[in-house]
């Protein structure tokens, strides 16, 4: 089954996808920004039918010496199978195409993902902050926020001895 | 029983009839919640001590309890629910998050809702036991009986 797949998706998209893992039950692959919108789309129809994203979320690796990347949990619910997508994105003013036009659950994940880590989703329908509030600056998930940094909404009081 | 009478001392008869009718507002945002229900229920039950009547406007409450975890993006509502409050008024933070913050010391959290709004009694846990939250509202019973407001109608 794992090698099928993997043999399925590499001759259909040649070029921009690279196997990370063909461990069964943990299938990676890993995706081009510029195809991402393809590969998902054909993911989605037939013959794999992956109708369901799980989740979407972005790992800050410029620790390490790389970008963003961000990660894709497909489901499909008729081969009862999961399928992990990564796409990396630049160190510097990271941008992915939207899935919100495919998976209507895609439009909330990625505001969050945009608040949190600042990824611009090219063609979102309405992307600005969902968690934190009106006026917060910076994203607070990216390895350079400071740690110890707080923005709070109202002059504190100092505590009470 | 004719012509029995008692003296007593004004404060001391308005903070015994106010440490019994505390009006609460449950101010409940986390896990916390979960013990300050089986506090107010049947086998802890919060209305031995005369705090039985949860309000759910603050207008109408008298003693706010922050039960769980207040972030800067929550605080103003806080402050607000503090403020819609009428006098006298008392403030009790509920579980180790409306202390000090508790295990959650980050960009999203307020270290201690003191640092919003004034608080009267604080119990810890994580969460509290019933327990600790009948021995907090006994402690908030004796400072209210003990307290020497000012009267401003006496004083015109």
């Amino acid at each position: 089954m794992a090698e099928n797949l993997m043999r399925v998706l590499t001759e259909r998209f040649p070029s921009g996808l690279e196997v990370l893992s063909d461990a069964p039950g943990d299938e990676v692959v890993a995706v081009g920004a510029a195809v991402l919108r393809d590969v998902m789309t054909w993911l989605k129809g037939p013959p794999l039918d992956y109708a369901m994203l799980l989740d979407l979320t972005c790992i800050d690796e410029r620790p390490l010496g790389r970008g963003f990347t961000m990660v894709y949990h497909l489901q499909s619910l008729s081969r009862n199978h999961r399928l992990r997508v990564k796409v990396g994105l630049a160190a510097e003013s990271p941008a992915v195409s939207s899935l919100a036009g495919l998976w209507k659950n895609a439009n909330w994940l990625e505001r969050e993902v945009y608040d949190m880590f600042g990824v611009t989703f090219v063609g979102h329908p309405d992307l600005r902050r969902i968690l934190m509030y009106e006026g917060f600056e910076g994203f607070p998930l990216r390895k350079d926020y400071p740690l110890r940094k707080r923005q709070p909404r109202l002059k504190e009081r100092a505590p009470d001895a | 029983m004719k012509g029995a009478f008692l003296t007593t001392r004004f404060e001391h008869v308005l903070g015994w009839a106010r440490k019994y009718s505390l009006f609460q507002y449950p101010f409940i945002t986390a896990c916390c919640g979960i013990e300050y229900m089986s506090t107010a229920c049947a086998h802890y039950d919060l209305d031995r001590f005369g705090a039985g009547l949860t309000r759910f406007s603050p207008r109408q409450a008298d003693m706010l309890l922050v039960v769980g975890t207040v972030t800067h993006k929550l605080a103003p509502v806080l402050k607000t629910v503090y403020d819609q409050m009428t006098e006298p008024k008392w403030v009790v933070a509920f579980g180790t998050c409306a202390v000090s913050g508790g295990i959650y010391n980050n960009y999203a959290v307020v270290q201690g809702i003191d640092r919003i709004i004034p608080v009267d009694i604080y119990i810890p846990g994580c969460p509290p036991r019933p327990e600790s939250v009948l021995d907090g509202l006994i402690k908030l019973q004796e400072k209210i009986q003990n307290q020497r407001p000012e009267w401003r109608w006496l004083k015109t």
